[in-house]
């Protein structure tokens, strides 16, 4: 099958941002997902969340993995470079297009087979690296693509479509970047785009690494009645910990919540994430405490949402290592190559 | 056994006993006496207690290969005392700590006992420094022995260890207490000796992975990403050091970012997501980070993303023999990764080359957005080496490739297409993200796609973007460095193809062959795709011998199905036991095909006929 390019129909009264964009401008080719997939959801809420932040598509580079959820980059921002690259390995790419351009957005859409199997360590090692970047996983609980093998994150004893039991643990995402020190981690479900559109819009003007752990369920091979990862358990069990808006660098802070029922984080650019803590005990600040939460309501049956976690102090790679302001492949070779009297100089010292 | 500035000394130690630098200084005092040298460090896969041995030929006449046959032996650890005073040759010497004295059975070379660990424990308080000092005792000792001039050895010390005054006075403490004790005891100097040269006069001494980083700061790289494994670690390391010396911008910080990451398959995905992104990027590994990488190696080159990767060849197959030299990834590179591929190999056969081919190996990755191997090994990368100085000519423009810039893309005519072969050579336009508003977009994949990078499942769009490939590759085909051919004898019909660093073992393997009175022509491959010469090259000559360092003569193989050669024609000249090559070994291989070969004697008679 080839795929198709969705028509560009534009119609005059399409509200435009700032950019003068519709949101039609932010969307990709025609989607060949299953009918009802989660993963159509997440793209929606992406298309939603760029559109609202006004970002110059271009500006943005998506890069993914191997999976039906990692198919996606090619169904939003087709102004934006995408890269489609191997199972597994997306960390990787979005290391390497990072270090050569620091300036760029970069969005990485996992699955949880393609994050948690296969690509586990690398997806450790670019939390480890605080590698800028929002790192979507549309989690399913299975491998949708190789049509519905369980996953790592499939709860334990959870039934497949056909009957067969889960014997392993589930590896919770969120709860290992949260001890490997990212800085934003947040759940969300792909059935609630009110709770997601902030949190992607957030994740993407959070410096660091920006975890996005979003339950989207397989509609053919996991949202049976046995299945934790379907559409009517996320439901009945999930609970939002706090509610999140976003609020640009412009834009005052209007809105008048109860003291101690807000948590304001001001973000590098001068944008900020508030909170409305919906549980009071729990501030998103404390990283062990995030984890005493989400594995005392994961013992309930519960799966907890929300900005579970963030650093307030942003930092990424390239402070770390300590590379130039400019990005690395703007520099001319003028710049790069030291030239032949340096080298002259290098010879005499290897006499 | 040889004489005057010609012979070799062989140094047994004990791994992690402090003896590598000792025996450098003594290599570089010879180097700095004029005198080419061929030091070779033959360690093992340990970092304390094992054997090691450090090798150095002095040649005057510029002979750098390995020679086997050991003139003088510093035999420092008694766990290697058998084989070490076997390999002494007849009228050599034997050196050895003589604290306890020992009979080594052999009356026909000279044993020279110096009570090294007495005289140390004499002169020094500290049980650490009678260990260590013992090393340069010995150098003291064999400085007296063969007559390099004791200033020469002060002097490099002394810029060992400018910081470290105490350290300077306890080194300089020790080597003249093994140059007394020898000048004392022996008549010195021996028939085996040094006297100053200009045969080395405006040399440099480095090592392979030392230029090779080096080139990579001259290319232009500035994201290396890399997985430590012997042999190539240190490449990625001197490319850290001089990025740190070279390109530190105003803030005090780096042009460039070097990544050590979680394993060979990360390495070179960090490599290919920047090479994407238009940065120029490589990394270094050896056979078994390869492997790891194929899957990522065959995405680049489908996908069309320019990455350069060394491959600091080492023994295998699978772990092998990570501390020894193997020419056996051959066949691994050239077709790296599953499906139709085939990929550029540079072949450098020393230093020097290293540095150039680096800087040349990202000119043709990005000229062909393709990943380009560099085929180093444990001998070339990691022994130091005596060469010619490094050069860089400054009115040398980087070539970056086809790129299309946000002026390039609003002046097209026609629709754009990322794979498509506008100019007939296989070689697509690219465009790096964040370019342009409108233009430029593309979504890179390892799927099967159309001219437009969408996604396709026709048969014949897929098979027509494979045969574009391959016109690419025959593109590349006249963008390689060509072979250097080494024609002795326009009549002779037998020929030698050969790469790498066994270039100076060949060199003397003629030399040789043509004193016993054999004129043979020679081709040194410097990359794949082969270039017309080397088939034009086989095509005059009856027989060609393929030397290489592998057990299945892979070359040879590539040779066969790339270069179109006749099997028959070709004949294998192949050592695998992880020793770089000696030009004894070279001639006595083809000696003895001439021998007993009858095709290999016909072509010898009509060699002789046409003269
Ligand atoms: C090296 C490799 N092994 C196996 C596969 C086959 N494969 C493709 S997608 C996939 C699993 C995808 O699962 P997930 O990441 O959860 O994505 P989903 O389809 O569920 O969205 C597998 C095993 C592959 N493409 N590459
Ligand atoms: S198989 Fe599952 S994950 Fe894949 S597209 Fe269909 S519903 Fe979505
Ligand atoms: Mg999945």
């Amino acid at each position: 099958m080839t795929y198709m390019q969705k028509p560009k129909i534009r119609h005059p009264r399409l509200k435009k941002n700032d950019l003068g964009l519709t949101r039609r401008d932010y969307e990709g080719v025609l989607s060949t997902l299953c009918a009802g997939c989660g993963h159509d959801s997440v793209t929606a809420a992406i298309i939603e969340a760029c559109f609202e932040l006004q970002l110059p598509a271009h500006r943005l580079a998506k890069l993914s993995g191997i999976g039906c959820s990692s198919k996606t980059t090619a169904y939003f921002l087709s102004q934006a470079h995408g890269f489609n690259s191997l199972h597994g390995r997306m960390p990787a790419i979005a290391t390497g297009a990072n270090l050569a351009n620091r300036d760029l957005i970069y969005l990485g859409v996992s699955g949880d087979g393609d994050t948690a199997s296969i690509g586990l360590n690398q997806f450790c090692h670019a939390v480890r690296r605080r590698l800028n970047m929002v790192y979507i996983v549309e989690n399913n609980g299975t491998y949708g693509l190789t049509k519905g093998q369980f996953s790592a994150t499939n709860d334990k004893n959870s039934k497949s479509k056909k009957g067969g039991n889960n014997l392993f643990e589930a590896m919770d995402l969120c709860a290992l970047a949260i001890q490997l020190k990212a800085g934003f981690v947040a759940r969300g479900f792909s059935g609630d785009k009110a709770q997601l559109v902030p949190l992607i819009k957030s994740a993407m003007r959070y410096r660091g690494f920006a975890l996005l752990d979003i339950i989207s369920p397989c509609v053919t091979f996991n949202n049976h009645a046995a299945s934790t990862k379907s559409y009517d358990y996320i439901r009945d069990h999930s609970e939002a910990v706090d509610k999140l808006d976003f609020v640009p660098a412009q834009e005052e802070i209007t809105a008048n919540y109860d003291e101690g029922q807000t948590v304001n984080v001001t973000m590098h650019d001068g944008s900020s994430m508030r909170l409305h803590k919906l549980e009071t005990d729990y501030d998103p600040r404390n990283a062990d405490e995030a984890l005493m939460h989400i594995r005392k309501r994961y013992a309930e049956g519960e799966v907890v949402t929300g900005l579970l976690y963030v650093d307030q102090e942003e930092e990424d790679l390239h402070s770390l290592i300590e590379t130039t302001e400019r990005p690395l492949n703007e520099l001319s070779m003028d710049e790069l190559c030291p030239g032949s009297q340096p080298l002259e100089e290098l010879n005499n010292t290897l006499r | 056994m040889t004489g005057v500035n010609d012979f070799v000394v062989k140094f047994a130690n004990v791994n992690g006993s402090g003896s590598a630098s000792a025996n450098s200084f003594f290599a570089k005092a010879l180097f700095r006496m004029g005198l080419p040298v061929s030091p070779k460090n033959i360690f093992p896969s340990n970092i304390q207690g094992l054997p090691t041995w450090f090798e150095v030929r002095i040649s005057e006449a510029g002979h750098l290969a390995r020679r086997e046959g050991v003139d003088i032996m510093v035999a420092m650890n008694p766990q290697t005392y058998a084989q070490d005073v076997e390999e002494v040759v007849s009228g050599g010497y034997l050196i050895y700590d003589s604290t306890r004295e020992r009979e080594f059975g052999r009356d026909d070379i000279n044993v020279l006992g110096i009570p090294i660990a007495r005289l140390c424990a004499f002169a020094f308080d500290d049980p650490r420094h009678r260990q260590l000092f013992k090393n340069i005792v010995y150098v003291g000792a064999l400085a007296g022995l063969v007559g390099i001039e004791i200033s020469v050895i002060e002097q490099i010390i002394f810029e060992q260890f400018k910081r470290k005054e105490h350290l300077n006075d306890a080194n300089l403490k020790a080597l003249h207490i093994g140059l007394d004790y020898s000048l004392e005891k022996f008549k010195c100097p021996l028939p085996l000796r040094v006297r100053q040269s200009d045969a080395a006069t405006g040399k440099i001494m480095i090592s392979g992975n030392d230029a090779a980083g080096l080139g990579c700061i001259y290319a232009g790289a500035t994201v290396a990403a890399w997985y430590p494994i012997t042999p190539s670690t240190s490449l990625a390391e001197a490319f850290e050091r001089y990025l740190n010396k070279y390109r530190i911008d105003e803030c005090g910080r780096k042009l460039g970012a070097v990544v050590q990451a979680e394993d060979e398959l990360a390495a070179v995905g960090i490599a290919i997501g920047a090479g994407w992104n238009g940065a120029r990027a490589f990394t270094a590994t050896s056979g078994p980070g390869i492997s790891l990488m194929s899957e990522f190696i065959g995405l680049a080159y489908f996908a069309e993303i320019p990455v350069v990767i060394f491959n600091v060849q080492r023994g295998g197959p699978s772990t092998g023999m990570p501390t020894r030299t193997q020419q056996s990834d051959i066949i691994a590179c050239a077709y790296a990764s599953h499906g139709d591929t085939r990929h550029v190999l540079l072949f450098p056969s020393d230093p020097k080359e290293c540095f150039e081919m680096a800087a040349e190996a990202f000119d043709l990755a990005e000229r062909l957005q393709t990943p380009v191997i560099v085929m180093s090994d444990l001998d070339i990368g990691m022994n130091t080496w005596v060469v010619d100085p490094l050069e860089w000519d400054d009115s040398r423009k980087h070539d970056r490739g086809k790129v299309l810039d946000a002026e390039a893309l609003e002046a097209l005519k026609e629709k754009w297409g990322r794979y498509k072969d506008s100019d007939g050579d296989g070689i697509p336009y690219r465009t790096i993200p964040g370019t342009h508003p409108e233009k430029g977009a593309y979504f890179t994949r390892g799927s099967s796609h159309t001219e437009y990078a969408s996604y396709t499942e026709d048969g014949l769009v897929n098979a027509k973007n494979l045969a574009r490939l391959l016109r690419k590759f025959k593109t590349a085909m006249s963008m390689v460095p060509r072979p250097t051919i080494n024609q002795r004898d326009e009549n002779s019909k037998l020929g030698i193809i050969y790469f790498g660093g066994t270039d100076h073992a060949v060199r003397e393997g003629l030399d040789l062959l043509e004193r016993d009175g054999y004129r043979l022509n020679a081709l040194r491959l410097r990359a794949f795709p082969f270039s017309p010469d080397v088939a034009a090259f086989a095509a005059a000559h009856e027989r060609v011998f393929v030397i290489e360092q592998n057990r299945d003569g892979q070359m040879r193989s590539l040779l066969i199905t790339e270069a179109g050669i006749q099997a028959e024609k070709l004949i294998p000249v192949l050592n695998f036991d992880g020793m770089p090559l000696s030009g004894a070994f070279v001639a006595g291989c083809i000696q003895s095909t001439i021998e007993t070969n009858e095709h290999v004697a016909n072509a010898l008679r009509l060699s002789v006929r046409a003269v």
